[in-house]
């Protein structure tokens, strides 16, 4: 019997100039964008507003420089959103000149869903995980980038950078196609899409130290200022569309910030300081919970996640 | 008030020096193979918690979920077990990824799942390592898991392993049991051909030389694990390597500009170098090295960039950009090492669709040298390749491809294989040897008459063959013959009978007029010819 002996691994020299992690990251990411858009016949972006939509923005317009990114963006508006992403969200795709498409659950807003009558499970099902299905299935998107990353969560951690979606737009942690090299497989069947990750490989303090050395717009929501909240214990409530009635004493000024954005009436904010992006980040350095701690969604039983990612949530 | 500004000034003066220290690190990915028992997600736990890398929230949750007795014991393994199916069976099954980061370095972790049936997650965390842990059980000593590990981390071409002897608590510490296993570990690295080994004596449950150093290993003169991970040259990239640019996209936002947009692959480029364009092989030089962020001077792998070029050539995506002096295979034919990804064992002449940098070519496999016995390394023959199984493969491709060897280019040396019927990545290939170039067999038909419904479902299922496809409704020879001279697949509509054109230019009746049938005709999709 032979033996299965490999040519030996060279172990190259390291003369070449080697890129900081996150010039390697940028490139990676850029690298997807790229795939993506080459492969797909009808890709979108989903854009939540948040920091790192910011950041996958500025990625794909560096990815397609210098021609403009060749695909929309997708907001799944809840309803529920802060006065000032909406602004935010309108302003900067105007001045990118990015085509914006907007998508809300109608029906549903006119029912009058709320998280406290339907609670935040069966809230965020119908106005974010149903209205995204909704959305994707009505424009025919058959790619759709998310800027979901895999520090955040366990069950993202196994997360492919192409997460292949069945026709009823679902996830199944168990039969995921394997994803080697930078070698991604785009063939799906009709009605089948793929959400694509290009900030995998991303972690939080990754982002936000990018946010600062490339002088990215984010939302000033994220920034500290005095703001005026419901303090019940150690929680910050914002009292935009609040569904929490305040006691006497509760509504105080309170220099505050948003960790991550959320809806209003399910978004925590936290004690801060941090009004400029280096104070943000030596918050992150010295925290100690992760940014999803704050999001009152997650708390509602053990693995609720990876639920919500079954169904189709991003 | 002047006190509170002071204090807060030096805050901000220390984050900037925190900032320019982030921006210099740079990033290492390993990967971790083990299994169930040998403790390497109490290992990666151990290393995120020491190394201070775990949020409150999620020590908490394991801490709980460890439940029972009134103690608060942290279950270092839970902190990085993912899915609820994996938890519930207590293994882990699938890749995950982990990150943390110390004062010199980012790392990412590959951490996948050990045991035989979980050959094909381990090939696909090794295939982006830099660096690969295999763990030992200093009771157990090399086993045949120890033996796939480090087969694995060659086979996909790791330049460095570590050798984790792990559970040294419960040999006592032994500098002697250290000595055997790091000695049999290195015979074992050398046969299947890894060039850097360093062996760390180790207990992830006790904390001993993972972040921190051992008291109780005096004898152990050598760095903890995470030093040495920190330490470590990363095996980078010759900066003398042929330069490769897969194209992935034609820039073109006006008629001004024409830029070819790819991640380089390997090696540097310059404005003003020579480069020569592949399959075509017509050259030019570079004119512009266009980023966002202005043009460079010169780039190197792995940045991501768009080139513009002094001549105008026909390049499009799936071509290949590289240095004229760099030595180039252009192939159809070439032997590889693949690894089988499916439940649906690799048939003989199936034709695959074969991603190999940014194209995908029809391809079939021609022939299985050997499959490779896991558990004792030695190799036998074989007429298929199961799930995880391991061998060597000769592949033929529709059109020629760049086959650079994978143990010079990871990326441009490597491949998968995608079944065209039902969409899943069923294999994956590195480039071992180039072959002399397939001559084409026997042609197939390339002209079928049939109903309209017929015709676009053919049309349908060709171009998901990848195949070119012209539909017409006009049978003149003539045209009929031009179309074939350009080598496209005709499809023509007609009320009559389902036939084809044979090699003389002579129609002749098929026995099967369905879908499938026609297929058959032309050979194209799944069976033996």
């Amino acid at each position: 019997m032979a033996s299965a002996t490999l040519p030996e691994i060279p172990v190259y020299d390291n003369s070449a100039p080697r890129l900081s992690h996150l010039r390697q990251l940028e490139a990676e990411s850029i690298h997807i964008f790229r795939e993506v858009a080459s492969e797909f016949e009808k890709p979108v972006m989903l854009y939540s507003i948040g920091k790192d939509s910011s950041v996958m923005l500025r990625l794909a317009q560096k990815a397609f420089y210098p021609g403009p990114i060749p695909f929309p963006l997708l907001h799944v508006d809840t309803g529920y959103k802060f006065r000032e992403m909406l602004e935010f969200r309108d302003n900067y795709t105007r001045e990118l000149g990015l085509e914006l498409l907007v998508w809300r659950n109608e029906g549903a807003l006119a029912d009058g869903a709320n998280p406290v009558k339907l609670g935040t499970q069966r809230c965020c099902g119908l106005l974010k995980t149903t209205a995204l299905l909704d959305a994707l299935r009505h424009y025919g998107f058959d790619a759709a980038f998310g800027g979901a990353r895999r520090d955040e969560e366990k069950s993202r951690a196994k997360e492919r950078i192409y997460s292949f979606r069945d026709k009823a737009g679902q996830w199944n942690p168990k039969a995921q196609r394997p994803e080697l090299w930078n070698l991604y497989n785009s063939r799906i069947g009709p009605g089948e899409s793929i959400r694509v990750f290009p900030l995998s490989n991303w972690t939080e303090l990754d982002i936000w130290h990018y946010i600062h050395l490339e002088e990215i717009p984010i939302v000033p929501l994220y920034f500290a200022k005095k703001r005026r909240m419901l303090v019940r214990g150690d929680s910050l409530i914002p009292l935009e569309q609040s569904f929490v009635q305040g006691l006497p004493g509760e509504e105080q000024m309170v220099k505050c910030r948003l960790r991550s954005l959320g809806c209003s009436p399910c978004t925590g904010a936290i004690r801060s300081d941090a009004d400029t992006l280096p104070k943000i980040i030596a918050e992150l350095v010295s925290f100690r919970s992760s940014e999803r701690a704050n999001r009152v969604i997650d708390h509602d039983q053990e693995g609720s996640m990876e639920i919500k990612k079954r169904e189709g949530y991003f | 008030m002047a006190l509170i500004q002071t204090l807060d000034e030096r805050a901000t003066f220390e984050i900037e020096e925190f900032l320019i220290e982030e921006q210099q690190k740079d990033l290492l990915r390993f990967s971790t193979a083990g299994s169930v028992d040998d403790g390497k997600s109490t290992l990666i736990g151990r290393l995120l918690y020491d190394s201070r890398n775990v949020y409150e929230d999620h020590v908490r949750a394991v801490t709980r979920t460890s439940g029972g007795s009134a103690a608060q014991v942290i279950d270092f393994a839970l902190l990085t077990d993912g899915l609820r199916a994996e938890r519930e069976q207590g293994i882990t099954i699938d890749v995950a990824y982990r990150f943390f980061s110390t004062a010199r370095r980012k790392f990412i972790i590959a951490d996948t799942p050990g045991h035989e049936q979980y050959t094909r997650n381990m090939a696909t965390g090794a295939s982006t390592a830099d660096l690969a842990i295999i763990l030992v059980d200093a009771r157990k000593g090399i086993l045949t898991q120890s033996r796939r590990h480090a087969y694995i981390a060659a086979l996909l071409g790791i330049p460095r392993v570590v050798a984790a002897i792990n559970k040294m608590d419960l040999v006592d510490y032994s500098e002697e049991v250290f000595d055997r296993l790091s000695h049999d570990f290195a015979v074992l690295a050398e046969r299947v051909g890894i060039a850097s080994l360093e062996a760390i004596p180790i207990s992830a449950l006790e904390g001993d030389n993972v972040v921190r150093g051992s008291e109780r290993m005096p004898w152990y003169e050598g760095p903890s694990l995470l030093e040495y991970l920190e330490n470590v040259e990363i095996a980078g990239r010759r900066a003398d390597a042929p330069f490769r640019m897969p194209v992935q996209r034609v820039i073109r936002p006006d008629q001004s500009f024409r830029g070819f947009a790819g991640q380089i692959a390997a090696g540097t480029i310059q404005s003003g170098d020579l480069i020569v364009a592949l399959p075509s092989g017509r050259t030019s030089r570079v004119e512009r090295i266009v980023t966002f962020d202005g043009d460079l001077e010169s780039a190197a792998a792995p940045l991501s960039v768009t080139l513009t070029l002094e001549d105008e050539l026909d390049i499009s995506r799936g071509d290949l950009i590289a240095a004229v002096d760099g030595q180039t295979a252009v192939t159809n034919h070439f032997a590889a090492s693949a690894v089988w990804l499916h439940e649906q064992p690799l048939a003989l002449h199936k034709r695959y669709l074969l991603k190999h940098a940014s194209h995908v070519v029809p391809a079939r496999v021609r022939a299985i040298r050997h499959k490779v016995n896991i558990e004792t390394l030695g190799t036998q023959a074989a007429t298929a390749l199961e799930l995880n199984g391991i061998g060597e493969i000769e592949v033929e491709t529709d059109r020629p491809i760049l086959a650079d060897l994978y143990g010079e280019s990871r990326t441009t040396g490597s491949f998968i294989l995608i079944d065209p019927a039902s969409n899943a990545t069923v294999g994956a290939g590195m480039i071992r040897e180039v072959l002399a170039t397939a001559v084409a067999e026997e042609e197939a038909p390339r002209i079928v008459l049939a109903g309209r419904a017929a015709v676009e479902e053919l049309e349908k299922r060709l171009l998901e063959f990848n195949y070119p496809v012209v539909r017409t409704r006009v049978k003149d020879q003539a045209l009929l013959r031009a179309l074939l001279e350009a080598k496209v697949v005709v499809l023509v509509e007609t009320d009559g009978p389902a036939q084809v054109v044979n090699r003389d230019f002579l129609l002749e009746p098929v026995a099967d007029a369905s879908v499938d049938g026609l297929l058959a005709e032309l050979e194209v999709g799944s069976g033996d010819e």
